[in-house]
């Protein structure tokens, strides 16, 4: 865990005492709402169909017990018992009432928690991966350099009014779990051939209407020149994008317009200005901010203990749940350990404050009072001693968050889709749904291996359906809910984004259609272990059109 | 999608404006007396110039934002959500909500 100093509590309790005057304001008819909305959004309230919705930063998605027991507070005092975790590892709330906000925001402050920059165009929560910190296969934690941007970008005089919203995202692993390549900025710490970790700095990725994979404009950035190359980057950015039209507002229209290229010439000559000036970092900030981050005490304890492997022979289910849901920690005798919040026919990463009280404790007693979000919507205990992992299952079956399917074809990625979103054209969670009933036998998930399903309720897609190895994405036509399908993206360090399986299909066979897709991948894999998205790069779309529209 | 509220406006059959309370975000209607909750006490109108006055003597009320014309329909007398997104802001969303399916 980061932990917050005084200058961080009292920037975040000033801005509580800021926005409560500014709502008693509004609400008195002082402030009208064109003067309040831009002030309400830098608080990460907007106004949804129902209700204003409150999104709370998690950074990098680490969040400590005690701040998982006030979202719960928050839920089950303000809201309706629950929240609703989202793909950029923030939490949000789906039925606060304004005249609430500023006690909500209070009681979110006492535990360090807060709503700024989740909204508005400025630079957002920067995420990461979720296994920051424990990941066998990374470099280093990545979060001390999301919280190095962090700070940095938080209440940013140049950077509060971008063109547009900027998405940072860091990964410091070989494997990309943080989907760096689809972010305005994707940051992949690495080594070089001499042995020194720098960044490879990727512009220009983002989904929405107009979706990229970003491109690299610098392979190898020395860690000290991080916070200039961004500033540079971020300059380059706020001079040139466009504002005159908000759907090409994107810095990866910038980028694309431009050309990888020139764009990247650009941000060089502007970071000559400013590399070798105050936004150098020397290794004692480094030190200093990395020191903030307190890790566990870990015990020493071997691997694969009897307590552990005695259960695993014996409980088949339990074992199932352990080849699915646990994976190796960096500390010898310790496991990482995912929280599925995708049970058969539940909203995808929607919990109760129940839930959410009883993750905080299991939280306490296994894994040294942390919880990590991860952007597919599920939680995390980092630091489970492998000797806990059976009893531990046994408390999170009876909170229902021991479905073992993370990664698999009902671990569905899912925006709140129409039935919350004011910009939504389709209801995207019901899909979701549907489809988890469709596939719930857990063998049957299993044989199909890795699979993602991710689905938006509109052209934002918010719900990554461009990168999901089944993509589905919500269009409107003549006021029916109808779907497109995509076929073959990818978030992770091979990012591509999917292709169109063929026309849009009515919201009544969206489910039979997902049927068809996955049962012709089973009949056009090469072989049982070929995973979907590879047999999908390895034949095209074609033959998945043929057999899924030949019925129709 | 564009917004309602910032959709050309274009009357085809019988319309209400509505919009959210300030206070809570509760959808409400355009009736004759100021803001309502109840769908059945909103003003319908169906020509554009109607529509259109209506929405102006809306947004003058404080007590709630973003206001839009909505379609309607109008079946055995009572007046009933014009289209999905319509009928989910009115009756919430379309599924039991997540502490239906808790611990």
């Amino acid at each position: 865990m980061y932990v917050y100093d005084d200058f961080d509590r009292t920037l975040v309790d000033e801005r509580v005492n800021e926005f409560r005057d500014q709502v008693a304001r509004r609400l008195s008819g002082e402030l009208t709402e064109d003067e309040f909305k831009p002030l309400r959004l830098m608080n990460g309230v907007y106004l949804q169909l129902h209700a204003y919705m409150l999104r709370v930063a998690i950074p990098y998605g680490t969040l400590s017990s005690e701040q998982l027991r006030t979202l719960a507070h928050i839920a089950r005092r303000y809201d309706r018992d629950y929240g609703h975790f989202t793909t950029r590892q923030n939490l949000q709330f789906n039925w606060i009432k304004l005249s609430d906000l500023p006690d909500v925001m209070a009681d979110l402050a006492k535990a360090g928690l807060h709503g700024m920059q989740t909204s508005g165009n400025c630079v957002r929560n920067v995420t990461t991966d979720q296994w920051g910190g424990v990941a066998p296969d990374e470099i280093e934690d990545p979060r001390i350099w999301a919280e190095i941007l962090r700070q940095h970008s938080t209440m940013h005089p140049e950077f509060t009014y971008l063109p547009r919203k900027f998405k940072i995202a860091i990964t410091a692993a070989a494997h990309d779990r943080a989907a760096v390549r689809v972010h305005d900025i994707g940051l992949r710490l690495h080594k070089n051939g001499a042995g020194e970790s720098g960044f490879e700095v990727v512009v220009g990725g983002g989904l929405g209407r107009t979706p990229f994979v970003g491109k690299t404009i610098k392979p190898f950035l020395p860690k000290r020149d991080l916070l200039s190359y961004v500033e540079a980057i971020l300059r380059v950015y706020n001079q040139y994008g466009r504002r005159d039209n908000i759907y090409k507002a994107r810095i990866k229209i910038l980028v694309h317009e431009m050309g990888a290229e020139k764009f990247g010439a650009e941000v060089d000559a502007e970071w000559q200005n400013i590399k070798d000036g105050a936004l150098a970092i020397d290794l004692a900030f480094i030190a200093d901010i990395a020191s903030r981050f307190r890790y566990p005490k870990y015990e020493n304890l071997a691997n694969e203990p009897p307590a552990l492997t005695q259960v695993r022979s014996r409980n088949s289910r339990f074992d199932t749940w352990f080849r699915n849901s646990v994976t190796p920690h960096k500390q010898r005798g310790y496991a990482i350990v995912t929280l599925s919040l995708k049970p058969e026919g539940a909203p995808p990463g929607d919990a109760t404050s129940e839930q959410m009280d009883a993750i905080a404790s299991l939280a306490d007693r296994y894994s040294f009072s942390e919880i990590r979000v991860a952007h597919e919507q599920n939680l995390v205990l980092p630091h489970v001693a492998q000797r806990d992992l059976p009893v531990l299952w046994e408390q999170l079956e009876k909170i229902g968050v021991a479905t073992p399917n993370v990664g698999l074809v009902s671990d569905i990625i899912a925006c709140p889709g129409l039935d919350y979103c004011s910009l939504a054209n389709t209801r995207s969670i019901p899909v979701a749904q549907e489809l988890t009933r469709r596939f719930k036998n857990l063998g049957t998930q299993r044989e199909l291996g890795r699979l993602h399903i991710n689905i938006s309720g509109c052209i934002n897609a918010c719900g990554h359906h461009h990168v999901g190895h089944i993509g589905i994405l919500g269009v409107e036509k003549n006021g029916q809910e109808f779907f497109q399908i995509t076929l073959g993206g990818r978030a992770d360090e091979k990012a591509e984004l999917g292709c169109l399986l063929g026309p849009a299909v009515p919201y009544a066979e969206v489910a039979d259609v997902i049927e068809d897709v996955v049962a012709a991948y089973v009949e056009l894999r090469d072989q049982p272990n070929e995973l979907f998205v590879d047999t999908v790069k390895r034949i095209g779309v074609e033959p998945f059109k043929e057999r899924v529209y030949a019925a129709r | 999608m564009t917004a309602p509220s910032q959709q050309k406006l274009k009357v085809h059959g019988p319309v209400v404006v509505t919009g959210n309370r300030l206070s809570d975000g509760a959808v409400v209607y355009r009736g004759a007396i100021g803001w309502t909750a109840r769908l059945s006490e909103a003003s319908v109108v169906s020509n554009a110039q109607a529509a259109k006055d209506l929405l102006v003597l809306a947004s003058k009320d404080d007590a709630a934002v973003g206001a839009y014309v909505a379609p309607v329909e109008i079946n055995n007398g009572q007046i009933e959500p014009g289209n999905l997104r319509e009928r989910i802001r009115l009756a919430g969303p379309t599924f039991d909500l997540p502490a239906s399916f808790g611990i």
